[in-house]
Formats: structure tokens, sequence, C-alpha cells
């Protein structure tokens, strides 16, 4: 299978697939629990998941690893099984994604503020990111994305990690924004054109976009990122922001509406493509759609 | 005074030393210590809250400013121990059970102990029973209440059930927020009231305790 660089690199446009958290939720996740456990207590799950997203259509699918780095384990006490979650988490993926799709390390944020805002050093984020980075290396990851990001600073030192540990592996980083009067920013104030310059410095070979507000919004960030980068530009919505109806939580922005968003993110030149929060591998199939009509 | 504007000014630039040096100076030179607490340290964190309100700063400026803030304090608690720090109201914050969430929460408790609040913080994945005990030990006024996941809001309603099953309603408000929680869902349960960001929060507290 060709690699995510060599696709890049030929001026294709990549699939990612949907969310993974919500899918957990879906079958059984409870809430305050670690998601990251799926990896030895019901790695069939995670498996299905990643099957579901293969079959959809997805060109990348993600093993469950978003918060298997030590220091957001160490919420739930596990921080010592770091090296087992990832290496099954990466196995369940791959078993999903059989021959037909490849597999993304995925790398969220550590949990903590850094200093001088927060109480955690980033020597300290550092370290606990390139454990995980060293491990997905181990594991064979054809691509690492470092998502969900709202301090630029702890963004960079993930994707530096990733760099480190496997400098042949390309890293996707996107970050998360609000949309503000004067413009967007992530909660921590890190604007568009500094989240560019700062993740190309750290050896980003794709940046954008993920979860946030909704498929509206991340039209307008693509374009800001377009204009504002040079390398291609990844964007992976959530399905809108959820609302509780009778109990159950609904997600507003279903396939098709979506899909016809997809299709102004690749008018606009945005190169991978996906889903975060509330989407499903129905989402990933409209998407699909909307890729092989190149935007039409 | 220059001093006083130099003390809210060094919550302004979130620094925690001059803060700190600049209150020894005041009170060296003889202001009193309410006078510094009030016109000096109160009034940079309203400056900040605005700012932040206005989208001019963000998370990391407000925290830097409550750290400063709090350099401050330290040095004037002893002083005003005899008179009691001032308050407008003792607030319980959480995050509640199942939610590990605690940035939103954090932010809200640095804004009201700027505004002025006693703050009771219980942090995360707090069980609705801890709210409402909390509350009556603590004779709070308002219950705050953070989630950022939608599965852990019904949580939420617990505990409003439970200030009311408590016979606490007269006397204790209670307002839920984060990323999930709309004005609907606040209504929907029976809460007080809701607050759309941090700094709206804190404004609404304030009409909570002025009912």
């Amino acid at each position: 299978m060709r690699g995510v660089s060599e696709r890049l690199a030929a001026g294709e446009v990549l699939l990612a697939d949907g969310a993974i958290g919500t899918m957990l939720m879906a079958r059984g996740l409870e809430a305050g629990a670690c998601p990251e456990t799926f990896a030895f207590e019901r790695p069939e799950a995670l498996e299905e998941i990643a099957r579901l997203y293969t079959e959809a259509g997805a060109d990348l699918v993600q093993a469950n690893t978003f918060g298997a780095s030590p220091l957001k384990l160490a919420a739930y006490g596990l921080e010592a099984r770091t090296r087992e979650i990832v290496l099954r988490a990466v196995e369940c993926a791959r078993r999903g994604a059989g021959e037909e799709a490849l597999v993304y390390g995925s790398c969220g944020p550590c949990g903590r503020l850094l200093e001088p805002w927060g109480d955690v050093s980033p020597g300290e984020v550092r370290e606990s990111f390139s454990t995980t980075m060293r491990v997905l290396a181990e594991a064979g990851v054809d691509a690492v994305i470092v998502e969900t990001m709202t301090d630029v600073s702890e963004a960079a030192i993930a994707v530096r990690a990733a760099r480190e540990a496997m400098p042949a592996v390309p890293v996707v980083a996107t970050m998360t924004f609000d949309r503000t009067p004067r413009g967007f920013f992530t909660i921590m104030g890190t604007g568009i054109e500094e989240a560019c310059r700062a993740l190309e410095e750290a050896g980003a070979a794709a940046l954008g976009s993920n979860c946030g507000q909704g498929s509206g919004a991340m039209v307008e960030i693509a374009a800001e990122f377009r204009r504002r980068t040079a390398l291609p530009v990844a964007i992976q919505p959530n399905a809108g922001i959820p609302r509780r109806e009778a109990g159950a939580t609904v997600w507003p922005e279903p396939p098709a509406f979506m899909a016809a968003r997809v299709r102004d993110l690749l008018r606009l030149g945005v190169r991978i493509v996906g889903g975060c929060c509330g989407t499903t591998p129905e989402h990933v199939r409209a998407f699909r759609e909307a890729v092989e009509g190149g935007g039409a | 005074m220059d001093l006083l504007r130099e003390i809210a000014s060094s919550l302004e630039t979130g620094d925690d030393e001059r803060a700190a040096e600049r209150t020894r100076a005041a009170l060296a030179a003889g202001v009193a210590p309410r006078v510094v607490l009030d016109e000096g340290l109160v009034r940079g964190m309203e400056a900040v809250g605005a700012r932040f309100k206005a989208h001019e700063i963000f998370l990391p400026d407000v925290l830097l400013a409550a750290k400063a803030m709090i350099a401050g304090v330290e040095i004037l608690k002893p002083l005003l121990e005899g008179e009691g720090m001032p308050s407008r109201g003792k607030v319980v914050i959480g995050t509640v059970k199942g939610d590990l969430h605690d940035i939103g929460k954090n932010l809200v408790g640095v804004l009201l102990r700027g505004a002025g609040f006693d703050v009771v913080d219980l942090g995360r994945d707090v069980p609705p029973e801890r709210f409402v005990e909390a509350a009556e030990r603590e004779g709070a006024r308002v219950i705050g209440m953070s989630a950022l996941l939608t599965t852990t809001m019904p949580a939420m309603a617990r505990v409003v059930g439970l200030v009311r099953e408590r016979g606490l309603g007269g006397s204790v408000r209670t307002i839920v927020g984060g990323a999930p929680v709309s004005a609907d869902f606040a209504r929907e349960i029976g809460a007080d009231d809701y607050g759309y960001d941090a700094a709206n929060a804190v404004e609404r507290v304030a009409a909570l305790v002025a009912r």
C-alpha cells in the first residue's frame, strides 16, 4: 500500500476516519472511564470500529491512542501500562484496516496546563509524549496525528517528539479553534497564523484543525489555513455541538449535511478530510462520495 | 495613587513577583491593606476579566493574573484577618461526577475569586451529594457545576434535585456551564441559571446572590 507521504506528494486527497470516542460510548464506555482501557478490555470493539471505517472508505484509520501518554494515563493510575495500551491499540486498528487502509496513531493533549500558567514543565510533557511516540514507532504506524491541541507549545512538543522517534513517519498536527470577534483562536489564545508558523517549524507534514464547533466554521478555518501555509491542510470537524434530547445525546449534523461542507473543504484545496466527535461510518461513507466527486 | 495602579497593572502583565513587591511597597507607604486589596488587586483582576470577556486576552493571561493576585493576597491576608477577608458570598464549584475536565471550572473559580467571591473548589468527578453537603456545611449561596461531556450532564440534574429534596432551594442557588450545556438544558433540569462562558458565569453568579 502506498504511504501517506507518497500520496500527499502526488497531490491526492486522503480520507481519514470519523470519531472513536463517541463510537466507544455507543459500545459501553462509561462517563469518566479511561477510553484507552478498551485496548485490553474490549479489543474486539476497537477492531470493529477500525473495520467499519475502513469499509466506509477511509484511507486512514486511527489507533485508539488519543490519551495514551503517561501524563494523561496517570489520571487513571494507568501510566505504567502505556506501552501495552499503545501496542494493542495499534494492533486492533491494523486488524480492522487489513490491507485496505493505513493506520495512524493519535496523540491528544496531556491533560495538564504547561508552565508558567499550569503546573507541568515542558520537559515533563516532552518525556511523556516521547514515551508514547517511541511505542507508536515500534508498532509501525503509517502516520501520526497530534490533535485537539489548544496550546501551541504543547502541540509543537508533541510534533517534535514524533519526528525524533520516527523521522520517516509523517506527522499531521491539528488544533481546536473557537470563533471570537477577532477571528479564530484556541482557548489558550493561539491564532491560525501562529499555529502554522510553530507547527511548520516543529516539522509537521500537514496541519489544520479538528473538533471545534461544527463543519460550517471549519470551512472558514480551512480557508485561513490555506492562506497561511503551503503545507497540506488537514480538517476533521465535529458533527456540530451536541444537544441532549430526551436523555440522549444528539449530534446535529447528519452525513449529507457534513458531506456538503467536505465538498467546500475540497474546493478550498484541503488534502486530508475526516470527522471528529459525533461522526460515524455513515458520515465517512458520505465523505468518500464527496472525495470521489473531487468536491464537485 | 500610582502604587495601586502598578499593582493592578502587574496583574494585567501576569507578573507575580512585581505584584508582591508593589503590594509590600504600598503597605510600607502606609496604604491600608483593605485599600491595597480593593483598589489594587481586585481592580486589576476586574480589568483582566473585562479584557478576557472582550476576547482581547486568553486563558493563560487570566491564569497568570490569578497567580499575581494570589501573591498579593498572601501578603495582605494576615493583616486583614481581624476584619476578615471581604466576601460577596460563598460559592461551591466543581466538575460533575464522571467528568475529569476542569480547565473551564478552574477558570470560573479564578474569575469568581477575582470578583470578590469566596470559592470552595471541590475539584473534578464530584458526586452530587458532595456538592450539596459542601454547600450546607459552608453556608454557600451558590453551587456552580461544570461538565464537558454530554454523558455527564445528567449528574447536574441530580444535584438540582438534591438541593430541592433537602429544602435548600430558597437559600442555595444552582448554576451550570460547560461546552455542551445550554440555557435550555439549564431550564429543563430546573437549575437557577446558566453561564455561557467563564466571564458570563461570574456575572450570573453575581446576579443570583443579588436576588
